[in-house]
């Protein structure tokens, strides 16, 4: 196995073309598998070097994480923690102290599994990813990453590089939750994540739901604008949503749950999400 | 098989070794360095035993790659205590009995040192949720809660 460092996203793209070539960022799901020979790469491309895809910055358009951050250190950025304190409430629920000190959005997103926690929190606020390939950076919606378990639409030489989080609206709030059989340490039944804003009179202005572990990919709930938007949120529209999100599972059945069980909590989570956003919405 | 050149800095000290390109940090510092302070309970993240740190952060040995320490400061067990002196979160450990067979401990203390170094004051569930990573067969938890606690107090007013 050879091992190289590139010091740019073109050095790395380009070691990235090889056959059997794979990122390494936190390493946190590479070595395992390297370790269960799960995978055997002819090389590591260590993407840690490359400009910009460690740094965290705020911009007038919103923020930008580099895809190989490593968790711990974007759980203790306050401001990024305040403007989108669901996404971080969700990264910080990965793994141990530990692996919160390698493992990368990234990582997290391009491993594709499908209870991977930072991703229904990155869909619901709208993230974008910027890939950066051979000839040419693209920006892609997070949704439209991961096709598959184990599968995503980069081509040959595609790396993330980082992420782009919008400015938070006025009045407007996001919130992940996971069930998981243990306080700590143990792989989603479901997660569920939502963002939203409301209008000065307490109106919806606009509503995004994704949920993970209850599909083979991370789902986007559709069909929320009809139910929530221009309205208050009342008891009939959140009966609505558990509905769209109990008809969005096709989860699989294991030792964590059944497939009933799975779809229940998953109406269950995408409600209780909701109401704890729609409160830092309106300011508690 | 290649092998790559490594410069590390551990404990203070420079070290430079070969490093086949698969072998982890954990299998450098245990196999190639001879600190075997450094416990192997799984090798794939989930015990603890290998907790290092690696510039500055908390992390487990066996999810590093070698050759990734290239140029990086490492601190492992073996440099908590000043020569014989114990470190006063190694005494305390001691004193309460927060420790069996001894396998987790070596994690244990420099998940601690990190915790405490962060943060002075930690409430009980802050320690429980710090250390979640750390798995300890032998003590049920709460010797080690309640060592940390009392040594973070000690701390405090030492
Ligand atoms: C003990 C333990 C507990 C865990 N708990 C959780 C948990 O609670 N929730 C959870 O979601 N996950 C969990 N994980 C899984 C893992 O920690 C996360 O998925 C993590 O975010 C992976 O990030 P990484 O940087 O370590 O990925 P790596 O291992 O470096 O990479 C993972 C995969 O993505 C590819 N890759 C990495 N970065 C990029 C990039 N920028 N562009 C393109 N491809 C890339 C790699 O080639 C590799 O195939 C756990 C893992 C362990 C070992
Ligand atoms: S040996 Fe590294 S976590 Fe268990
Ligand atoms: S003392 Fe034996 S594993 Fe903790």
């Amino acid at each position: 196995m050879e091992y190289v460092t590139p010091q740019s996203a073109s050095e790395a793209s380009q070691a990235l073309l090889q056959e059997g070539a794979f990122a390494l960022a936190g390493g946190t799901d590479l070595l395992v598998k390297l370790k269960t020979r799960f995978v055997s790469p002819s090389i590591v491309v260590d993407i840690k070097r490359v400009p910009k895809i460690m740094t965290i910055e705020q911009s007038a358009e919103g923020w930008w994480i580099g895809a190989a951050t490593p968790c711990a250190e974007i759980v203790e950025h306050d401001s990024l923690s305040k403007d989108w304190s669901g996404i971080v409430e969700a990264l910080s629920l990965i793994g141990s102290t530990q692996i919160q000190g390698r493992a990368t959005l990234g990582g997290n997103l391009c491993n594709a599994s499908p209870a991977a926690d930072s991703v229904p929190a990155l869909i619901a606020a709208g993230a974008t990813c910027v890939i950066s390939g051979q000839t040419k950076e693209r920006e892609e919606a997070v949704e439209n990453i991961v096709t598959a378990p184990g599968i995503t639409t980069l081509s040959k030489g595609e790396f993330i590089i980082g992420f782009k989080l919008p400015k938070p609206k006025l009045r407007s709030g996001d919130a992940y939750l996971r069930l998981i059989p243990r306080s700590e340490m143990d792989i989603a039944v479901v997660g569920a994540g939502v963002s939203l804003s409301v209008t000065e009179d307490g109106k919806i202005e606009a509503v995004r739901v994704s949920l993970g572990a209850i599909a083979p990919t991370q789902v986007l709930l559709t069909g929320l604008e009809d139910i929530f938007v221009g309205k208050e949120p009342d008891d009939d529209a959140i009966q609505k949503l558990v509905a769209v999100a109990e008809k969005a599972c096709k989860p699989i059945k294991d030792k964590r749950g059944t497939i009933e069980y799975r779809t229940k909590i998953a109406g269950v989570l995408a409600k209780r999400a909701f109401a704890i956003a729609l409160k830092r919405a309106n300011g508690y | 098989m290649s092998k790559t050149h490594v410069s590390t800095c551990i404990n203070g000290d420079t070290h430079e070794f070969l490093c086949d390109t698969q072998n982890t940090l954990l299998d450098v510092l245990r196999h190639e360095l001879d600190l075997t302070g450094s416990k192997e309970g799984c090798a794939t993240g989930d015990c603890g035993a290998c907790s290092v740190m690696l510039d500055d952060r908390l992390v487990c040995a066996c999810l590093v790659l070698g050759v990734e320490a290239d140029g990086k400061e490492i601190e492992t067990i073996e440099g908590m205590s000043s020569g014989s002196e114990l470190h006063p979160i190694q005494q305390k450990f001691i004193d309460l009995a927060a420790l069996q067979c001894g396998i987790c401990t070596p994690g244990v203390l420099v998940a601690t040192k990190a915790l405490l170094t962060k943060n002075k004051n930690p409430s009980e569930e802050e320690v429980r949720f710090w250390l979640a990573g750390n798995l300890c067969r032998c003590t049920g938890y709460d010797k080690i809660v309640r060592a940390v606690l009392e040594v973070a107090a000690d701390m405090r007013n030492a």
